[in-house]
């Protein structure tokens, strides 16, 4: 396996980034934003579990295929939200 | 300590490599139906948030902000000192995976007695589903509260999942079943308790930190 092995000020510098961005979700919700508060909450939520999955779970150092399989999950979510979803917002258009 | 010696390669494999890789394909197409396990969930949510945004705001702010973020981030650091027992047993240190297992687990155990602590108020406020909710908690209301308990009380099973499956850790690590060479149960049980650190991640903005709109 060509397995990139982990160092830890690696892991521990990831952990400070994450520790960042709850602070920085925590201090946005003091933010005037409105409506865009989730959105902008989402996103940072999106950007630590990318860190996680990264560096935690160790995917940067994993085969092409492993990053796949985990892509895969994603995907699937995608379908799950994105059909569904477009099921729930046209109902109206039916009368 | 005895050292027990490296169980040899299983037929199926023709090497190492091969059976690592099995291992991951394997840990992450698990995890894949875990993440549409949840998916379930969050649908629902974003069905009746976008559908009833006041009465979500409202239920969010029945909620600590407070207690949210601290487990937030003792769940993030959870998933540091389990990342650094994986680095630990496969440099042969098995004091340090120890150690490691035993921090992420009272993290874990912090984590848990946190959100008791949540439930608990919940339970005073008569903010339970299946227990009379008050004239004040609007059907809408009660949705919120609902998906709260299903989401968070599904995520804290696979935390107790968890806990039992760094108890069954410690004790092959006791027994010297965890080497350099012999590492695999480590790093799964990583993938999967960082998998459940993710879902708690975009449950925090979610549930505890809906605005209130004009």
């Amino acid at each position: 396996m060509t397995e990139r092995t982990q160092s830890i000020p690696r892991l521990v510098a990831v952990y400070l980034a994450l520790l960042c961005l709850l602070t920085l979700t925590a201090v946005s919700t003091a933010l005037p934003v409105g409506w865009w508060a989730t959105p902008i909450s989402l996103v940072i939520a999106f950007a630590k579990a990318f860190l996680i999955a990264n560096f935690f779970m160790n995917l940067r150092g994993q085969p092409g295929i492993v990053r796949v399989f985990a892509a895969a999950g994603l995907f699937w979510l995608l379908i799950l939200l994105v059909l569904s979803a477009s099921d729930f917002f046209t109902r109206a258009w039916l009368g | 300590m005895n050292t027990a010696p490296t169980p040899s390669l299983p037929a199926a494999y023709g090497d190492k490599r091969q059976r690592d890789l099995a291992n991951h394909l394997g840990m992450w197409t698990f995890i894949a139906t875990e993440v549409l396990f949840f998916g379930g969930l969050f649908l629902a949510y974003f069905i009746y948030r976008i559908t009833y945004p006041a009465a979500f705001a409202a239920g969010s702010h029945t909620l600590s902000f407070w207690r949210g973020t601290i487990n937030t981030a003792v769940l993030i650091t959870s998933s540091l000192t389990m990342a650094l027992g994986d680095v630990y047993i496969k440099r042969g240190n098995r004091a340090a995976l120890r150690n490691c297992v035993i921090a992420t687990a009272s993290l874990g155990i912090l984590f848990l007695a946190i959100k008791a602590s949540e439930y608990h108020e919940m339970y005073a406020k008569h903010l339970v589903p299946g227990l009379p909710f008050d004239s004040w908690v609007s059907p809408p209301m009660q949705l919120f509260v609902f998906l709260y308990f299903a989401m968070t009380g599904l995520h804290a099973a696979h935390m107790l999942i968890g806990l039992g499956l760094m108890a069954w850790l410690l004790r092959l690590n006791q027994h010297g079943r965890l080497t350099a060479a012999q590492h695999a149960p480590v790093e799964m049980f990583g993938l999967y308790w960082h998998f459940v650190d993710c879902v708690w991640v975009f449950l925090y903005p979610l549930l505890y930190l809906i605005p209130v709109l004009k």
